[in-house]
């Protein structure tokens, strides 16, 4: 069923007009230079808007009214029941957490005070580079850094195009970067199949290249590549399908670089022990490190996952999967996962949190579920609680950190409808514990 | 409600108080000069007590990008850590890079009332700033990061002129909503961006032409100009290397006689003589100090255990890297802006280097002559965790217990140092300046750091204990604004404490070159890279205090 009804849309205060420097919620690159312009109607985007973009702002309010168990109820009466789900709880799982800062720290001292637990909906992919940070480190870069300096840049395995559309636009094929000489183009590399390089071109592009391989080879290929940018021989003549002689070219390619940048997009390499992949791809920009600059570009985030790993990290140590049924907080990245404790069955109750997309909906499984999301998710069990709520940036005002861990980008009101800001349906839920 | 503190010893420096028995009277959150016949509310005894203004540490990393990444970092440094949840305080954990809510009790704990992030990117003054709302407790604020960002180094090279610069200066700190500027490895982080791998006081930036003593006048002459209180906020060029003491005693001349604190400088004051080519600098440069009134320092104190460096000069972090224990390590490129590196470290007494270092800092400590132009710091987490500030405090006033913890380490170190020849013992009212008083003055907080009629009641109480590290670990009350928050080193009240900045003035037409340069090369608008005030009181829950700058002048 769905946990939505139709209605009349509950519009927000403010009058029709345009909005100019919109920071954009929808993915990880966080784009802040839409033109959004406000009307009865809703939110158009006018300028700058990509597909996510465009759906994100432009998705219709649908009127949804807090329910328990299906059954329209006030705002007051959900928090309550909510509250006290939680507090008869054994051990509450706070998942999803698609928000804002603001959503995420009410987030954390609502599952301190539950002794519960906290995971992301994308924490899958977001281990793959945790994972490689805790053990061996890496040298990174960020987005301004690289649209004006880098005269490479490898896309490994990842298809950035389709989670950032506005990537190569705004990074890549950029008309005037700050560092290359006059004349000077930088060279593009798709490491892997069926990767869109459709937005490849054009600007500050010049050579694009593509070394074709299954994207569950890449990790393989970028080996391979280490191995020879060392000078290290391969008693082979191809890797995963490429010629060995395309990755002596790449590794030639890497070592005269003035900047080079390996990019990658952690969602994209979902295949098993990718943690190894980024591992390699680190550890090799290290090693051109030693003689020229090299830098990675970890993309991704989408859904506040960069966010809500910054806000756990600062204020428990961890960046994820973290209980705190003791009181403390206790890491464990494979026992604190929030697929396995769905599994198990050892969370006995599910609080989704959704404040970006209604596509963010709860895995399948037999744990009853409070849902805090936007209206119009459509899930396959009638939740105990549902709380429909705003978006930051378009319903209420925020903030994100980008996919970078550097920037953070503030997030407008843009007074689309009244709908409640997640961080205020937590603390109003935290206060009734 | 009139509050009375009643016969304690007032170590109080800033107002020339040196262990004198005063009643204190406190309303409405300051301190105030009542007369005996009024009404008093609640009475502290406080006989025999040593009391002094809320501890002020003006140089601790807390908050921003690159603490987040060492606290995601050293899981295994926070294992065994991690800190409950109680009826009044968060969850949280850590030792060497504790969450933001621990470090905020621990401070309160310890007695101090206000800390300083130095280190704020002004690309990611945001995020600082979000995690410093998130450092309960504790005031804040923090210093702002420029000279190797690329809006300056353009400026410089295509010679826009001082007034220009001085507007790009004081629009950045309004913007990052700082305090104060700080230079690390002037122009060094962006060279490293071109393959520079180091850059020495009088060598030349490759692309900009620039030398880290232009950048340095530049910052300094535009900081004064601005009418800006804290001085230019210096971490030198080569950090760690053997032979940066000529570099240090170099930029202490270069300086002109303009004023300039010089950071952390145990990091920087390293010789090369001996068969291990690792020496201490630290009396040469104490005795330059000591001749130079227009410089302040801090020491940034190395003490023995685990921690993890963090630091936007991810030149020398990188130089670093080979140290790194446990062996994993974080250096990074940012946004045409700056860097940073985070590299964990083990300070073992039984190593030469580490135990040197230890005796350099404390050398500086006790040859540096004026202790208002020397604050206490271990650069938090860099020399060490601020929690070992009381056993630092101990190691300064009690030779005895110095000269035995001098035997524990290094032999080779022991006998390289001058250390045990020398007597100097602080006094409580040079603790008191040191880790007060002098920090006040300096960041011009002109309401904190004493306890004069008028000042913040940021109030800590000590017990007159022999045993200096216990008496300075756990304080016996500390007041926050007249409030009691801490009792016998525990937390009895949570507080969210206020944001200081400064606002010097400046042509809003620098906007119009800015806002060029943000839409031509950079990812963020011009108008969202702005911290707004509504952040930090809205979404932070916190408070801003602006402290006066004097009128801008021109350039000379
Ligand atoms: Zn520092």
């Amino acid at each position: 069923m769905t946990a939505t009804k139709s209605a009349s849309a509950p519009s927000g205060s403010a009058a029709a007009g345009v909005e100019e420097n919109v920071a954009c919620p929808f993915c990880g690159i966080l784009c802040d230079d839409l033109e959004v312009e406000r009307s009865v109607a809703g939110l158009k985007v006018t300028k700058n808007g990509c597909s996510l973009a465009i759906a994100g702002f432009e998705r219709p309010v649908i009127a949804a009214s807090p329910q328990i168990g299906g059954r329209d109820v006030t705002l007051a009466e959900a928090v309550a029941e909510a509250a006290r789900l939680i507090r008869v709880a054994r051990l509450p799982l706070f998942g999803g957490l698609g928000t804002d800062v603001e959503g995420m720290r009410a987030v954390m001292a609502t599952a301190e005070r539950a002794g519960g637990v906290v995971d992301h909906a994308f924490s899958e992919g977001q281990y793959r580079n945790f994972e490689v940070l805790q053990t061996s480190g890496w040298f990174m870069s960020t987005l301004t850094e690289v649209r004006n300096r880098a005269d490479l840049i490898v896309i490994v395995g990842s298809d950035v195009h389709t989670l950032h559309p506005r990537f190569f636009e705004r990074i890549v094929a950029t008309p005037e970067p700050m560092f290359l000489a006059a004349g000077q183009k930088r060279t593009v590399v798709f490491i892997g199949e069926g990767l869109d390089a459709s937005a490849a071109t054009g600007g500050s592009i010049g050579e694009v290249l593509t070394l074709s391989c299954p994207i569950v080879a890449v990790g393989e290929v970028m080996s391979a590549l280490r191995a020879r940018t060392k000078g290290t021989p391969l008693a082979v003549d191809t890797v995963a399908g490429i010629p060995i002689v395309q990755i002596d070219d790449l590794a030639e390619r890497c070592r005269k670089a003035q900047y080079g940048v390996m990019v990658w997009a952690p969602p994209s390499l979902a295949y098993p022990s990718a943690d190894l992949t980024v591992r390699v791809v680190s550890d090799l920009v290290k090693d051109l490190n030693v003689t020229t600059r090299f830098a990675g570009l970890a993309l991704g985030g989408n859904e506040g996952a960069v966010s809500a790993g910054a806000v756990a990290t600062w204020q428990s140590g961890f960046p994820m999967r973290v209980s705190y049924a003791s009181g403390q907080p206790e890491y464990d990245s494979t026992r604190y996962a929030a697929n396995r404790l769905l599994a198990s069955g050892e969370t006995d109750l599910l609080v989704w949190i959704a404040t970006f997309s209604p596509d963010l909906t709860p895995p399948a499984s037999a744990v009853p579920t409070i849902l805090i999301g936007v209206p119009g998710m459509t899930i396959d069990k009638t939740p105990l609680v549902t709380i429909p709520i705003g978006t930051p940036g378009l319903d209420h005002a925020g903030r994100l950190v980008r996919c970078d861990n550097v920037v953070s980008l503030p997030l407008k009101n843009l007074h689309r409808s009244t709908l409640p800001a997640a961080a205020d349906v937590l603390a109003s839920i935290e206060h009734a514990l | 409600m009139l509050i009375k503190l009643t016969g304690g010893k007032i170590y109080d420096p800033a107002n020339g108080i040196d262990g004198e028995v005063r009643d204190i009277y406190v309303r409405d959150g300051r301190i105030v000069n009542a007369s005996a016949d009024e009404r008093v509310g609640q009475e502290y005894n406080l006989k025999g007590r040593v009391v002094m203004a809320g501890g002020i540490d003006p140089h601790t990393h807390i908050g921003g990008g690159k603490v987040t990444i060492g606290r995601m970092m050293m899981t295994e440094d926070h294992i065994g850590n991690e800190v409950a949840r109680t009826a009044i305080t968060r969850a949280g954990c850590g030792h060497a890079v504790p969450s933001t809510l621990t470090a905020g009790y621990r401070y309160a704990e310890m007695g101090y009332t206000a800390c300083f992030e130095p280190a704020m990117l002004p690309a990611n003054a945001r995020q600082a700033h979000m995690e410093m709302g998130d450092t309960p407790m504790v005031d804040k604020g923090a210093f702002v990061m420029l000279g190797s960002d690329d809006f300056l180094l353009r400026a410089m090279a295509g010679n826009k002129g001082m007034e220009f610069i001085k507007d790009y200066i004081a629009w950045t700190m309004h913007a990052a909503q700082a305090l104060a500027v700080k230079v690390v490895n002037p122009g060094g982080i962006s060279a490293f961006k071109f393959n520079q791998r180091q850059l020495d006081l009088d060598e030349k930036h490759v692309h900009y032409g620039q030398s880290p003593r232009d950048i340095l006048l530049t910052l300094a002459r535009g900081l004064k100009e601005l009418g800006v209180t804290h001085p230019l906020h210096v971490h030198g060029c080569n950090l760690g290397v053997p032979g940066n003491d000529e570099t240090t005693l170099a930029t202490i001349r270069a300086m002109e006689g303009l004023p300039v604190h010089l950071t952390h400088v145990q990091f920087h004051s390293y010789g090369t003589e001996g068969d291990m080519k690792f020496s201490s600098g630290a009396p040469r440069i104490a005795e330059l100090l000591n001749k130079n009134t227009n410089v302040s320092i801090d020491v940034g104190q190395i003490m023995f255990g685990q921690t993890c460096t963090a630091s936007g000069d991810s030149m020398r972090q990188y130089g670093n890297t080979k140290s790194a224990a446990p062996k994993k390590w974080v250096v990074m490129d940012i946004e045409c802006d700056a860097g940073c590196g985070v590299v964990p470290m083990k300070y073992r007494d039984k190593s030469f280097v580490n135990a040197l270092q230890w005796a350099i800092g404390l050398e500086l400590f006790l040859l540096v002559d004026d202790p208002w132009r020397l604050f206490l710091t271990t650069d938090h987490p860099n020399g060490a965790p601020f929690t070992t500030y009381p056993h630092l405090i101990r190691l300064l006033m009690d030779r005895g217990f110095r000269n035995d913890m001098l035997q524990k380490i290094h032999p080779g170190a022991q006998a390289a140092t001058i250390l045990h020849s020398i007597k100097r013992e602080y006094s409580l009212y040079e603790i008191a300046i040191m880790t007060r008083a002098g920090p006040a003055k300096s960041l011009g907080l002109k309401d904190r750091g004493h306890l004069g009629g008028g000042a913040s009641a940021d109030i800590t109480v000590y017990e007159d204990k022999a045993d200096r590290e216990a008496m300075f670990q756990v304080p016996e009350l500390v007041f926050k604004n007249g409030e009691l928050i801490v009792k016998n080193g525990v937390i009895v009240k949570s507080v969210q404490g206020a944001t200081h900045v400064a606002r010097p003035e400046y042509d809003r037409h620098i906007e119009g070159p800015l806002r060029d340069y943000f839409d031509r090369y950079h990812t963020v608008r011009m108008s969202n890279f702005r911290v707004g005030d509504d952040e930090i009181i809205g979404h932070d829950k916190g408070s801003i205090i602006v402290q006066p700058s004097k009128s801008r002048v021109k350039a000379a």
